[in-house]
């Protein structure tokens, strides 16, 4: 059955990709979406056995590499967290394959691009299974590859390519660090294999390391180095410039793998490595810090982005932040049950956004839109619950999960956990101001659209009354839509078709109810039965007792910062509606600095990418061609040339001239000889 | 047949072929085609008959199979040819490579056809030569006569600037050379012998290892290359013709790799030790520095045969880190280098074909109008950066790993390499294959025709294969790496023995 769940994506993408062409685009279609519904399907079966039965295992497939004390196979782990994954990652997948043909239908590369979706399915499957960290790897840069494609998907656009590029190349910042991880992992444990790991992990609990130099402890280092991985792929604070940008590729995409899948491997991995983390403490500590100024710093930018699919990667991005804070005080559960959550009202909300867009023909700008309930209202009715679970209304998802995570970080006691959980409970207010915002801008007020050459001209306009830097990093043109629509203008926004609306429902079904289903397993009263071990707390880990203890207050916070949140919302945008302008106008640097994502891209511009080619020119001018060459055989052949040239004005063609040359020459040989004699 | 064996048979076989080319009259357009034909041939009987031997080869074991020796110069030089588990992955490559050269020389070569096809045939033999030469002195010939050909294929069938960099190739290799000629004079006066095998027991005093080790690296950096005698690899690419740089990245280059695991290491292994800090300090450099230079390249083919001096960095790094993981890491990178670096040359070989020139300015957009090509092209791009999962990554992986065992700065740079690597292996393939396709002059360049896709086909999917399943390679890796590793470690107990005593 696990083959059939992991290789069956695989299939689809070689059908799709090898024949795509010659079949055409819809039975590429039909057979990758198909597969993928059948691995869904098994999916879950697989899940009910594993986490409420007794089906954990280990499948072996072949081996991979062996050298020296190093083996590597290829073999799928089989626990609950991986069965919760497969769920996810297969869920979301296959619905996304379905609503794709709707949000597709008009592009001509359609078997590519099911092709990708396949095996960007496949990589995290692989990813999710992993018995080892090697495995994790191969999963790890295979998502990494996928969603290069996929944000690249549109070619001609320059900015998708850069965009792809940079996802890309920021990821493999993030690898460097898993990489050196894994070095460090296998110098100490002899072993790159989670059981091997995680069965000896005890033995090193104050194991000391050497690494660049310095005295470590081992684990704490090698926990540190492979978290940078997990920062990259989930685009954690510093490592997160790249999901914004990743926007770019198809929005199915964003749901899929900006949103439920991809950027949560981090959270897996790190949840998957519970065992190590749990033995250094330290890491944890900046598991936590780290995602507590995600959570917050995301919410802030979040708070004034104009494109309706960079809010919600911002949300993305701050979200992923509080599940690092459940992780790093050591509420696994409860930063997986979020992960597990977030995959469906995420998904739905970038959908739903994707049915915006589709509605509005490819625009993407709030800034144009309005009043489109009247329009798209079952669109409208899908946001509003993603909506209401993202931001925690009571008894939907995110209020199970979100506020879980608030709970842990106040529990914890520790100043970390403070810092995590006033970072937290202020991202919760924002989150609930932007969703909001995003949503009244989108569907309510006055319609902004309709009238002639409204979106593609992007004449300064001046809603939130400051104009857009020179970039214009904040306008994001929907160009694309020059190659996929001849029809711009006065048109009317039409509602999705069905099969772009089921996957809405399905998701919003799971939006409403997976909260109230399956906390009780995930971090309640059945988490021993469920979890199996899978997820590891060290005896002296209290913290999911702890958080039955608290204050009264505590549990009300995030739902209280919900109601203010939406409140301001409802205020300035539906009350009043000058007031954002006005508030940005009062405080342009802030605002400037909050568009402008707090200057990350112009600050990393500055002191990595420009000064990499400058040195790469030096290097290359100087060091190879003025240094080396010049010193090297260059040089050497110009002062051959000097010489040759010193033969030449020598020639003079006089014949007493060569001969009194020859007369010296007969001279010095006789001396020679004289001399030699002479011993 | 007459004493000799098939390692004979595949050094004779290239000439024979080589042979019957020069015989062809006339420049005829029959002429031509019998010599291509000819040539294709050749080569690919001798890829069979190198999976013959293969098939014959027991991996089993470190020792030298398939010996064969023969009086040549005195009783003690002898022509005497083996292989080992370094040598014979090597020698595939080789003969697996030769078939995709003359393929990729079918239309691209005009003028004296005839003497093109022998001078890479003949290149062949002198290759295969190295790999199974089991007398220093036969080693040295071979290592020494492949430049001729070399020279040659540059200098005449190159691009503008072919004579700058045909004489700058044969100077620095040549210069390397005369100190490795050295050096195994005063070995043949010490041991009495070039015989390899016999040597590899001989122990040299630890002095003059230092010496002798200093010879041979002076030759081995400059064919690997090395930073900072890398500077005729990326002239030599721009200007040989597509096929020359195939095997010139391909093949040449793990001269000095071989060289190292050959000689170097176990013959000198005290040295080896003493200098293994200048080894890393150089391979980090390598690979940091020319990275970032092929980063700022405007040329596709200065730009990829920068990215393999990068390459060979991870090479001498695993090699010097004396653990299996380097070591094997760094034999199977050369493999899988060969053939990536290979199959992107011919990559490039095909828009030089079509659009004659190498500017990555002339470029963009090629997808869409050549599908295919980009589909090729990004899985090599893959390789390259190496992926998980395509042949690049085994290697990288074990070598830095090897690395990170033996000293953690090393590891530290080298791994930074993965992300420079992305860099500029991504962003050649934006500025070339993505983007629009508004230059004139690529209105009408065209897919990828059947021959190329023969051609590349094998490539793509060995590189994938092996990066999915190394076993075949490293495996052949694993008896002589074992056995290198106690040696070297049995010598340097000896000597430390020995230090101890004099106390």
């Amino acid at each position: 059955m696990y083959h059939a769940i992991v290789f069956l994506p695989l299939v689809g993408f070689l059908i799709a990709g090898l024949f795509g062409r010659v079949l055409g685009a819809r039975p590429s279609e039909i057979v990758t979406t198909a597969l993928l519904f059948v691995a869904a399907v098994l999916s879950w079966v697989s899940f009910i056995q594993v986490g409420f039965g007794d089906g954990a295992t280990r499948v072996q497939i072949a081996q991979w590499m062996s050298v020296g004390d190093l083996r590597v196979d290829w073999a799928f782990r089989i626990d609950t967290l991986t069965a919760m994954m497969l769920v996810v990652v297969n869920t979301v997948s296959a619905l996304v394959h379905l609503y794709s043909i709707g949000y597709m239908h008009e592009d001509p590369h359609r078997p590519r691009f099911f092709a990708y979706l396949s095996l960007f399915t496949f990589a995290m499957l692989m990813l999710v299974t992993a018995d080892n960290l090697v495995q994790m790897f191969f999963g790890w840069e295979g998502v990494g590859l996928a969603s290069y494609l996929l944000i690249g998907f549109w070619y001609q656009k320059d900015s998708a390519n850069a965009a792809a590029m940079k996802a890309f190349i920021v990821n493999r910042v993030g690898d460097f660090g898993f990489l050196l991880g894994i070095f460090t992992v296998f110098v100490l444990f002899n072993g790159v294999t989670f059981d091997a790991i995680f069965s000896r992990v005890g033995e090193f609990a104050n194991a000391k390391f050497h690494f660049l130099g310095i005295e470590w402890h081992a684990l704490t280092i090698a926990c540190l180095l492979l978290f940078m991985g997990a920062m990259g792929k989930s685009a954690q604070f510093l490592l997160h410039t790249w999901l914004p940008d990743a926007m770019e590729g198809p929005t199915p995409v964003s749901a899929l793998i900006h949103a439920a899948t991809m950027v949560t491997a981090g959270v897996f991995m790190v949840a998957r490595l519970s065992p190590v983390f749990e033995y250094a403490p330290a890491a944890l500590t900046v598991v936590t810090v780290i995602g507590g100024i995600t959570a917050f710093f995301a919410a802030t930018v979040g708070l004034v982005q104009n494109d309706i699919k960079r809010v919600i990667a911002y949300s993305t991005c701050s979200q992923l932040g509080y599940m690092f804070v459940a992780l790093g005080v050591g509420a696994y559960g409860a930063g997986v049950f979020h992960l597990f959550t977030h995959a469906f009202f995420k998904a739905l909300l970038f959908l739903g956004a994707g049915s915006v867009i589709h509605a509005m023909h490819h625009e993407q700008d709030m800034r144009h839109m309005g009043a489109l309930r009247r329009y798209i209202p079952i669109t409208t009715a899908m946001m509003a619950i993603g909506t209401l679970a993202l931001t925690g209304f009571p008894f939907t998802a995110g209020y199970y999960s979100k506020d879980a995570i608030i709970e842990a970080a106040y529990a914890s006691h520790s100043s970390a956990g403070s810092f995590a959980f006033l970072a937290t409970v202020v991202a919760a207010f924002m989150t609930s101001f932007y969703s909001w915002r995003l949503f009244f801008m989108t569907f309510e007020g006055s319609a902004r659209w309709g009238h002639g050459d409204h979106a593609h001209a992007h004449a300064p306009h001046d809603h939130e009354g400051v104009e857009h830097d020179a970039h214009g990093r904040d306008v994001e043109a929907a160009s694309h839509a020059q190659h996929e629509h001849g029809h711009h203008g006065g048109h009317t926004p039409h509602e999705s078709p069905l099969v772009m609306l089921l996957p809405l429902f399905v998701l919003a079904a799971g939006a409403v109810v997976a909260g109230a289903v399956f906390h009780g397993a995930f971090l309640g009263e059945g988490y021993e039965e469920f979890w199996k071990g899978a997820l590891f707390t060290r005896p002296e880990n209290k913290i999911l007792e702890a958080m039955h203890h608290l204050p009264v207050w505590v549990p009300l916070l995030p739902t209280l910062m919900m109601a203010l949140g939406f409140a301001l919302a409802y205020y300035m945008y539906i009350v009043d509606a000058k007031q954002p302008a006005k508030l940005a106008a009062d405080h342009p640097i802030l605002y400037r600095f909050l568009l402008n994502k707090w200057y990350f891209d112009e600050l990393y511009d500055a002191i990595f990418v420009r000064p990499a080619m400058a040195i790469g020119r030096f290097f290359w001018r100087t060091g190879d061609q003025r240094i080396i060459d010049g010193l090297g055989p260059d040089g050497i052949s110009a002062r051959v040339l000097d010489v040759t040239r010193g033969v030449v004005r020598v020639q003079t063609g006089y014949v007493y001239h060569y001969a009194f040359a020859m007369l010296i020459g007969v001279a010095a040989l006789v001396t020679f000889y004289l001399f030699r004699g002479a011993h | 047949m007459f004493g000799f064996g098939i390692l004979s048979g595949l050094l004779v076989l290239p000439l024979v072929g080589a042979a019957f080319i020069l015989s062809l009259r006339g420049d005829s357009e029959a002429a031509r085609s019998n010599a291509r034909w000819a040539a294709l041939a050749t080569t690919i009987a001798t890829f069979l008959l190198s999976l013959v031997a293969w098939s014959r080869f027991d991996t089993a074991t470190a020792s030298f199979q398939l010996v064969e020796s023969h009086v040549w110069l005195t009783e003690t030089i002898r022509f005497k040819l083996g292989v080992d588990g370094f040598s014979m992955p090597l020698i595939l490559l080789t003969t697996f490579l030769m078939p995709f050269c003359i393929l990729a020389s079918w239309e691209s070569i005009g003028h004296r056809v005839k003497e093109y096809f022998v001078a890479f045939l003949v290149l062949e033999t002198t290759m295969i030569g190295v790999f199974c030469a089991l007398d220093l002195v036969l080693f040295y010939l071979f290592f020494e006569a492949g430049l001729i050909p070399m020279f040659l294929i540059i200098g005449i069938w190159g691009g503008k600037r072919r004579i700058y960099a045909s004489f700058k190739f044969f100077l620095y290799t040549l210069l390397g050379s005369v100190l490795m000629l050295l050096a195994i004079m005063a070995m043949y006066w010490q041991a009495g012998t070039t015989d390899i095998p016999t040597l590899l027991a001989f122990k040299f005093a630890p002095n003059l290892q230092i010496w002798l080790w200093l010879a041979f690296f002076a030759s081995f950096a400059v064919k690997m290359p090395m930073w900072p005698v890398h500077t005729w690899l990326p002239d030599a690419h721009v200007e040989a013709p597509t096929a020359g740089s195939v095997i010139l990245a391909g093949v040449l280059l793990k001269m000095g790799g071989y060289g190292f695991i050959r000689v170097s290491l176990p013959m000198f292994p005290d040295a080896s030790v003493y200098f293994a800090p200048l080894v890393y300090a150089l391979s980090v450099i390598a690979i940091v520095y020319t990275s970032l230079v092929a980063l700022m390249q405007e040329d596709i083919k200065k730009l990829i045969a920068y990215s393999s001096v990068a390459h060979m960095g991870f090479v001498t790094m695993g090699l010097f880190s004396m653990n299996e993981q380097g070591i094997q890491g760094a034999m199977f990178t050369m493999i899988s280098h060969g053939l990536v670096s290979g199959a992107l040359f011919l990559c490039v070989g095909v828009i030089y074909d079509r659009m004659h020139t190498r500017e990555i300015k002339a470029y963009g957009g090629l997808v869409n109008r050549m599908p295919i090509y980009a589909v090729v092209f990004l899985i090599l791009t893959m390789a390259n950066v190496a992926l998980p999962g395509t042949s690049g990554f085994i290697g990288e992986f074990l070598t830095l790993m090897g690395a990170f065992r033996s000293n953690t700065w090393v590891a530290f740079f080298a791994t930074s390499g993965v992300i420079l690597s992305a860099a500029y292996a991504l962003w050649l393939y934006r500025r070339v294959v993505y983007g629009p396709l508004d230059k004139p002059a690529l209105q009408t360049i065209t897919d990828l025709n059947r021959r190329e896709m023969i051609t590349f086909a094998p490539l793509v999917l060995l590189i994938i294969y092996y990066g999915v399943q190394p076993g075949p390679i490293l495996d052949a890796f694993a008896a002589p790496t074992d056995a290198l590793l106690k040696s070297v470690e049995a010598a340097l107990t000896t000597v430390k023995t020995a230090a101890l005593a004099a106390h």
